[in-house]
């Protein structure tokens, strides 16, 4: 789901492996918030899979904008799945989902039924990149662009209006400029002591 | 005056400082009620009256903590129906703030994570795209969730106490049926340092640490700082993935961070450009960790950082 630029984000995933893209894409959806974002693809999901529902939806942890990780776990709840988020190490036995998921002072492993929805780290795995052979191949693969009207959402529901909750002001912060720079001449750990005492921070 | 509940997963023998941060906040808001779930041992029952509680919500299943997020968000659904309140508050850990997003479509309630303030209006305050902006933001809906960073307000007991009354709260028995199950769980070994989320201090190191954090360790426990990495430090396999500080780790705001041996690209500095003062360490005088450092030394971090801890030691007799 995004902009018409977004599509890059699709062909390359055909590049590099994916069968089949989808972009949903409308310009009602500017401005979702994470609830909107996942009620637009929620629909999407249920579209796609009007005649064979998916085993498994795999999702990344987080947006680099927001940064929330709601998305995962809204489109679950709106889904009735189970999900297996922040997953680090991923396996599949038949229909029985395997998961380790690390949190702050413990690891669990997290078992769950097909079908589920998986949110991924970056410890999951190396992305493959695009090879002259997966360019080519996904010449051949075919983007359906979806609009609001196709999967039947009501353009009220998402974008700015639809969202549960908004932005009132936002402002950049300030630049970090650089403070002193030294080089080591043998006594830099003293002066960096010398910097934390006259900062207050010993 | 709104109604607002304060939701503590498994509060152990002792609030942790981001639960009471969560309760002052509440009080400033309305009138504070805390939904729990776990034991209630007796003295945090009286840090919550201390903190001026209202009432206590406990589920009526102990169960909860095998299943991942659900469950939880099932219970805190009904317990904000059963409280009636308008706004939830919870911590920001990666769970909780799950818990919230399933929470906010059972009520059709908006939900805004990484809150470092909450005006009395219920307009929260928070950072986005890596801490480059300052925004704030409010809920549209008739019940806001709002998940709170640490070191956020100073936790300050209630004028008055109070003597909750503790009521339990069903839960929705298919809640567990469509939820992942947590099979096993492997705690992981107490450094005895601090929540790196929550550090004051925090020394962090990268690729030039080259396998050995021992200097930066000293240095942590000099000045009773948590320790971080980066991705280069984290994907070599010389400490673990919970100390990986920047996009797609942790975020930290401490009151001081020494970064050593790390070059500081865009997605490290994404997790710490909001530390009140940075401190880098890095052979390469080009790094552009020292764009944004306060204090920067161009040196070798095997020689600085133990000079470092030898003369804060010595300081301090």
């Amino acid at each position: 789901m995004g902009p018409a630029g977004a599509v890059n984000a699709v062909k390359k995933s055909l590049q590099i492996g994916a069968s089949e893209g989808v972009h949903l894409s409308d310009d009602a959806l500017a401005g979702s918030d994470a609830a909107a974002t996942s009620l637009a693809l929620a629909a999407a999901i249920r579209h796609l899979g009007a005649d064979t529902p998916a085993d498994l939806i795999l999702t990344g942890m987080a947006s680099t904008d927001g940064e929330t990780s709601l998305v995962p776990a809204q489109l679950a709840e709106r889904l009735n799945l189970p999900q297996v988020t922040f997953a680090s190490a991923l396996e599949l036995d038949g229909g029985k989902l395997t998961a380790r998921r690390d949190g702050d002072t413990h690891a669990d492993t997290v078992e769950a039924a097909l079908p589920a929805l998986v949110s991924v780290t970056d410890q999951i795995n190396d992305p493959r990149y695009p090879n002259f052979k997966g360019i080519m191949a996904a010449k051949k693969k075919t983007i359906t662009t979806l609009s609001l009207a196709d999967i039947g959402v009501d353009p009220a529901q998402v974008g700015r209006a639809g969202s549960w909750t908004a932005v009132e002001t936002a402002e950049a912060r300030p630049a970090r400029t650089a403070g002193t720079i030294i080089t080591d001449e043998g006594d830099a750990g003293i002066k960096l002591v010398e910097f934390l005492a006259a900062q207050k921070l010993l | 005056m709104a109604k607002v509940l304060v939701f503590i997963d498994n509060p152990g023998q002792a609030l942790k400082k981001a639960s009471l941060e969560l309760l002052t906040f509440a009080r400033s808001l309305g009138e504070p009620a805390v939904a729990f779930n776990g034991e209630l041992h007796d003295g945090v029952a009286e840090t919550l009256a201390a903190y001026g509680a209202q009432a206590l919500y406990r589920p009526s299943a102990a169960d909860l903590d095998d299943y991942l997020v659900g469950p939880k968000a099932a219970y805190l659904a009904a317990a904000v129906q059963t409280a009636g309140a308008t706004i939830v508050l919870t911590e920001n850990s990666a769970e909780a703030k799950e818990i919230a997003a399933r929470l906010g479509i059972r009520l059709g309630a908006g939900v805004i994570t990484d809150v470092v303030g909450v005006e009395p209006g219920g307009t929260a305050h928070k950072s986005v795209l890596a801490g480059s902006y300052t925004t704030t933001a409010k809920a549209t809906t008739p019940v806001a969730v709002l998940t709170v960073k640490p070191n956020s307000i100073t936790p300050e007991p209630a004028v008055t106490g109070t003597a909750p009354a503790t009521v339990t709260v069903d839960v929705p028995e298919t809640a567990a049926a469509a939820s992942a199950r947590i099979t096993s769980r492997t705690e992981k070994a107490a450094s005895g340092r601090p929540d790196l989320g929550e550090a004051r201090i925090v020394v962090a190191g990268g690729r030039g640490v080259d396998g050995n954090f021992g200097p930066l360790e000293d240095l942590a426990d000099a000045l009773g700082a948590a320790i971080g990495a980066s991705r280069a430090a984290t994907d070599a396999g010389w400490i673990g993935h919970d100390a990986q500080i920047g996009q797609t780790g942790k975020t930290v705001a401490p009151q001081l961070y020494i970064s050593a041996g790390i070059s500081g690209a865009i997605q490290q500095k994404a997790g710490m450009q909001t530390a009140k003062v940075i401190v880098a360490v890095n052979k390469d005088a080009e790094s552009p960790i020292f764009e944004i450092a306060d204090f920067g030394i161009v040196g070798d971090l095997f020689k600085v950082l133990p000079q470092a801890t030898e003369e804060i030691k010595k300081r301090r007799g």
